[in-house]
């Protein structure tokens, strides 16, 4: 047993390195990075940490990524409640086919729908804000969220709904407060989901932003232009973007790896 | 088990609003450029089919998909086999089962950008901790700058480190459902570790393996960010793949007509390999 310890050991030594290496030259002057290597900062400094925390236009990027985040993750949650449950409980005409079209849209490149989404979005005068980015994320993250909430609601039984409505709840209200805290575990991982993609997305939240709602991602790509690459700057924020997700996952360690198990195919 | 309810179709009407709005109007914008020529002003001409027999007979087309499949394919005979034995050595239960968990989950919520830019950084030759270790500790001259191999090489590792671990964290998810009545069966049986892989394992990870395949498959596929800030495409075309030729064409040379149309060949294939690996997959089940 414990010789095979050692796989995942390996494993996760592999992934940690290149995230070490971001950490640490997120600590070292521009100086030191350029003048060679070293495995751990000579200069210890904070002063891209600094940069980024002083300069607007810098931490409003982390302001604008999680507002647009946020509200694609509370818009598909809410939308894909009611739908998983149809889909779960009833048939109707044309379900599977719609359920396979939903899949469907996971399948199409990005790069696909750049240009058309900025035309659309400048079209309904919704350019440059936050909602224009959660609304083009629901493309991916609301298939998602029915697929993995229609598999938890699968598991719970019907009887569960016929003994309410027997007792007189109306619909939304045995929805509200019964149905839905009974798959609390699937709500958080279907959340835990669309935040990941929602997060992790630059090409169309690039599109679709100029000043006011640009993600930090894409002003990332300012240490490249301005005097050379300022690298310590540049792991300084990429190190930043690693830490809402990490702070995500802990909460919903327990249920990741059912979330998918769980769906249906 | 299910009841007939048209009623239920209300239900699934938002969603059904914002996917379409999302969907159906940019897909129908991609078909109308792709039908016809522009010379800017929005004045448009009808070109019929012609940009999409342009598209399947030029050899940059046949170059990138070439590319595109090359890089597929190396995915997931790479990280699926990787994924499951991972899984497979993995504790079922105790103290470390969640800890390991959150590591491996950590490269999936990197975003893509950062993802590109830190493998950037990690292999830059004289002052990157893998490049550095390769060029002046083992001697091997490295620098995916100027070696398409080395390049190869950078972006399928790059994309093992992101990924795997979602053929681990589902592998893993169908191997804790089996109960250990299984197991204790085998093992009076006298069934060796491949016998139990085989008849009981594989089997009871299959739903969730398609899954993960499937997912692999769809994103691999159609990558752009984590290669494009990494190496660009470069050196020369060797890394351009599907993806990024077309943004080169619809944003660099701003060809409308012909990325349309290559966009649109571009999701057909994906759709059919989809649907060919799904049904595959799922053939088994019907019988």
């Amino acid at each position: 047993m414990q010789k095979r310890s050692i796989v995942p050991i390996v494993y996760i030594l592999f992934l940690m390195l290149p995230i070490y290496w971001l950490v640490a030259m997120s600590f070292k002057t521009t100086n030191e990075i350029l003048s060679g290597f070293s495995l751990f900062p000579q200069t210890f400094t904070l002063d891209n940490y600094a940069t980024i925390f002083t300069d607007p236009s810098w931490y409003w990027g982390y302001i604008n990524s999680i507002a647009y985040v946020s509200i694609n993750t509370v818009i598909s949650i809410a939308v894909a409640l009611p739908a998983a449950y149809a889909f779960s409980r009833y048939r109707f005409l044309g379900d599977k086919q719609l359920f396979f079209w939903l899949l469907t849209n996971r399948m199409a490149p990005a790069a696909v729908f750049a240009l058309p989404f900025f035309q659309l979005y400048s079209a309904v005068e919704l350019f440059d804000t936050h909602l224009a980015v959660a609304l083009a994320h629901c493309l991916f993250n609301i298939p998602l969220a029915v697929w993995i909430l229609e598999g938890f609601m699968g598991g719970v039984p019907k009887e569960l709904d016929e003994t309410a409505f027997v007792d007189g709840y109306s619909f939304p209200r045995f929805f509200a407060t019964i149905f839905v805290p009974s798959i609390k575990a699937g709500v958080g991982v279907a959340a835990f989901f669309c935040f990941m993609f929602s997060w992790v997305e630059l090409l169309l939240a690039k599109t679709l932003t100029a000043v006011a709602a640009k993600p930090i991602a894409a002003t990332m790509t300012k240490t490249a232009s301005s005097a050379g690459y300022e690298l310590g700057l540049l792991a300084a924020a990429g190190t930043l973007t690693i830490i809402p997700g990490a702070i995500v996952i802990w909460f919903v360690r327990n249920y990741i790896a059912k979330g998918f198990a769980m769906g249906r195919v | 088990m299910k009841t007939e309810n048209q009623k239920a179709w209300f239900f699934v009407l938002p969603v059904l609003a914002l996917v379409a709005f999302n969907a159906l109007i940019p897909m129908m914008t991609v078909v109308n450029y792709s039908v016809q020529e522009t010379f800017g002003d929005n004045v448009f001409f009808w070109q019929g089919l012609d940009w999409f027999q342009q598209i399947l007979r030029s050899d940059r087309f046949h170059a990138a998909l070439g590319r595109q499949f090359m890089f597929t394919f190396l995915i997931l005979i790479i990280e699926v086999p990787l994924g499951i034995a991972i899984a497979l050595s993995m504790p079922r239960k105790g103290f470390w089962v969640p800890v390991c968990l959150v590591l491996m989950a950590l490269p999936m919520l990197i975003p893509w950008n950062v993802v590109g830019a830190m493998w950037n950084i990690f292999t830059l030759p004289d002052i990157g901790l893998l490049g550095y270790f390769l060029n002046h500790v083992l001697g091997i001259s490295y620098d995916m700058t100027q070696d398409p191999v080395a390049a190869w090489v950078t972006i399928v590792t790059m994309d093992v480190w992101h990924w795997t671990s979602l053929v681990v964290l589902l592998s893993y998810a169908g191997l804790v459902s089996i109960p250990d009545a299984y197991y204790q069966a085998a093992k009076i049986d006298g069934a060796s570790n491949w016998a139990v892989f085989r008849f009981i394992q594989l089997p009871k990870m299959k739903t969730v393996l398609t899954i993960a395949i499937l997912l692999r498959f769809m994103d691999s596929f159609n990558i752009y960010t984590e290669p494009f800030v990494l190496t660009g495409g470069g050196p020369g075309n060797s890394t351009t793949l599907l993806s990024i030729d077309l943004v080169k064409i619809a944003l660099g040379q701003f060809d409308l007509g012909p990325a349309a149309a290559m966009s649109l060949i571009y999701f057909a294939i994906t759709l059919l390999v989809s649907w060919l690996f799904y049904t595959l997959m799922t053939k088994d089940d019907l019988n």
